[in-house]
């Protein structure tokens, strides 16, 4: 899984960085947030897309990489 | 036109049933057409809209506005639509008469910022509660606990002396009593903004690590910002920094006592995870803010298949969409109108949704998780000590919550 983050959109709740810390921070200068990873293990799957679901400003896109879709059938 | 089955909102709630459950008739409205309209007190008939999902798309909807100028805006009552419009700031606005404030403040208020003063938490809790237990029996809660916590949180953050406390609890009732008259909150918010002002001209002379200091010499000094509209947002964040927290640690001490098997889950787990659980399931259980967000729509847009049309009010009832089950059930956690603190609840909404959602939530956070795991572990036999439903409960007040809690041990 791909993640993309809008800058724009981020207000800074810091609900990503509770959710999946290892896949989020904050910059300390304003609160926006910091992409640690760009394509994190399969295992943190489950906390970025908790990130996803509650960031409250919908500034984390997750796009499914095809790792996924070639074992498929 | 209203006709005869047009309910009036906000809704009673029935507290002899159970002081923690929203008014009964919101879940017959999320069950049936999830949206319909009320009759506010100035006689408009906004949406109310009930059911989670449709909630979050609203608050995050490009055709809503949060704008409290706009005329169509449907206020919560005539002292809350004085006082914003004397203190508007970036909460009530759109664009970047919000995006550039709150970029201001995010910073201040980001999760690890939070999560590091956790053991200041702790030594405020630790003190409030050895207060308690050096005292009488019984005491009151809200006094002794609920309100200095966060009191003494959002002062120490901003820098403002702690000893015009009490003043400023006072004005800070005055802004959420539904008896307050638009003169009273208008006056209220003066002084509010008097007082802002001039810790803001001290702050600048004489700079302290503090968050009003740093909008002083960052933002006043420079001309960034006027000290009226600094003033304001001070004012936004002392106020909003202890209602919010302090009804939240009487309202959900009351409810633990009364689920006395979630209380022990609590009390017996030293598991960092299981108090943040806990808070969460209460925040979702309680919420508090329980007049409905307000909204008008700025543009036509469709919401659980309703045609909405620019000029509509919108009242987003925070508390049913925190209730319901699509959200918030599933095999192992079932009923939504139970307290169960092992429940997924972080997706609630209880702080809001959207980029209004609550720019203190992670201080809240934090706030809870210690004050709750701290009370029910350091005083294990804390008991009520007045039936449930005599305890004075804010029904009044567009914050809800308990005026007093008196429990023993």
């Amino acid at each position: 899984m791909k993640v993309h983050i809008d800058e724009d959109k981020c207000v800074g709740g810091g609900q990503c960085v509770l959710a999946a810390p290892e896949v989020f921070d904050q910059r300390d200068d304003d609160g926006i947030v910091i992409l640690l990873q760009e394509e994190p293990p399969t295992d943190l799957d489950p906390q970025v897309r908790e990130a996803a679901l509650l960031c409250p400003a919908l500034a984390i896109l997750l796009e499914e990489t095809p790792s996924g879709a070639a074992q498929a059938p | 036109m209203h006709t005869p089955e047009t309910l009036d909102y906000p809704l009673p709630r029935d507290v002899a049933r159970c002081p923690f459950d929203p008014p009964a008739e919101l879940a017959a409205i999320r069950a049936d057409e999830g949206l319909t309209r009320v009759r506010i007190w100035d006689g408009s008939e906004p949406w109310l809209v009930t059911r989670h999902a449709d909630v979050r798309a609203v608050l995050n909807h490009p055709a809503v506005s949060a704008d409290t100028d706009n005329e169509a805006y449907p206020h919560t009552s005539a002292a809350i639509q004085a006082r914003r419009s004397r203190a508007k700031t970036f909460h009530t606005s759109d664009g970047p008469a919000h995006d550039e404030p709150r970029r201001v403040l995010t910073r201040e208020f980001t999760a690890k910022r939070m999560q590091s003063l956790r053991d200041v938490v702790q030594k405020v809790t630790d003190d409030a509660i050895d207060g308690i237990l050096t005292g009488e029996k019984p005491v009151d809660l809200v006094e002794k606990l609920a309100l200095p916590v966060p009191t003494v949180m959002i002062c120490d953050l901003l820098g403002a002396p702690y000893s015009e406390h009490d003043r400023v609890q006072e004005l800070t009732k005055i802004f959420v009593a539904a008896s307050s008259t638009p003169a009273d909150t208008t006056a209220a918010a003066s002084e509010l903004l008097d007082m802002m002002g001039r810790l803001l001209d001290e702050k600048s002379v004489n700079p302290t690590d503090d968050l009003l200091s740093r909008l002083a010499t960052e933002q006043l000094v420079p001309g960034l910002m006027t000290r009226e509209a600094l003033a304001r947002m001070g004012l936004v964040l002392l106020t909003a920094g202890h209602e919010t927290s302090a009804n939240m640690i009487a309202l959900g001490t009351a409810t633990l006592l009364s689920n006395p098997e979630q209380a022990a889950l609590l009390r017996e787990s030293d598991d960092p995870q299981v108090a943040a659980g806990a808070v969460e399931e209460l925040l979702r259980y309680l919420t508090i803010v329980h007049s409905g967000l307000r909204r008008v729509a700025i543009d036509d847009f469709e919401v659980a298949g309703t045609q909405i049309r620019r000029g509509d009010g919108l009242v987003l009832s925070i508390d049913s969409a925190n209730r319901d089950a699509a959200a918030f059930a599933d095999e192992d956690h079932l009923d939504p109108d139970s307290l169960d603190i092992t429940r997924p609840a972080r997706h609630h909404v209880a702080f809001g949704f959207g980029i209004h959602q609550c720019l203190g939530q992670q201080l809240a956070r934090v706030e809870l998780q210690v004050v709750f795991s701290t009370l029910f572990r350091r005083i294990p036999t804390l008991a009520l000590a007045q039936p449930l439903a005599e305890v004075p409960y804010k029904t009044d007040m567009s914050i809800y919550g308990a005026h007093q809690l008196l429990v023993t041990w």
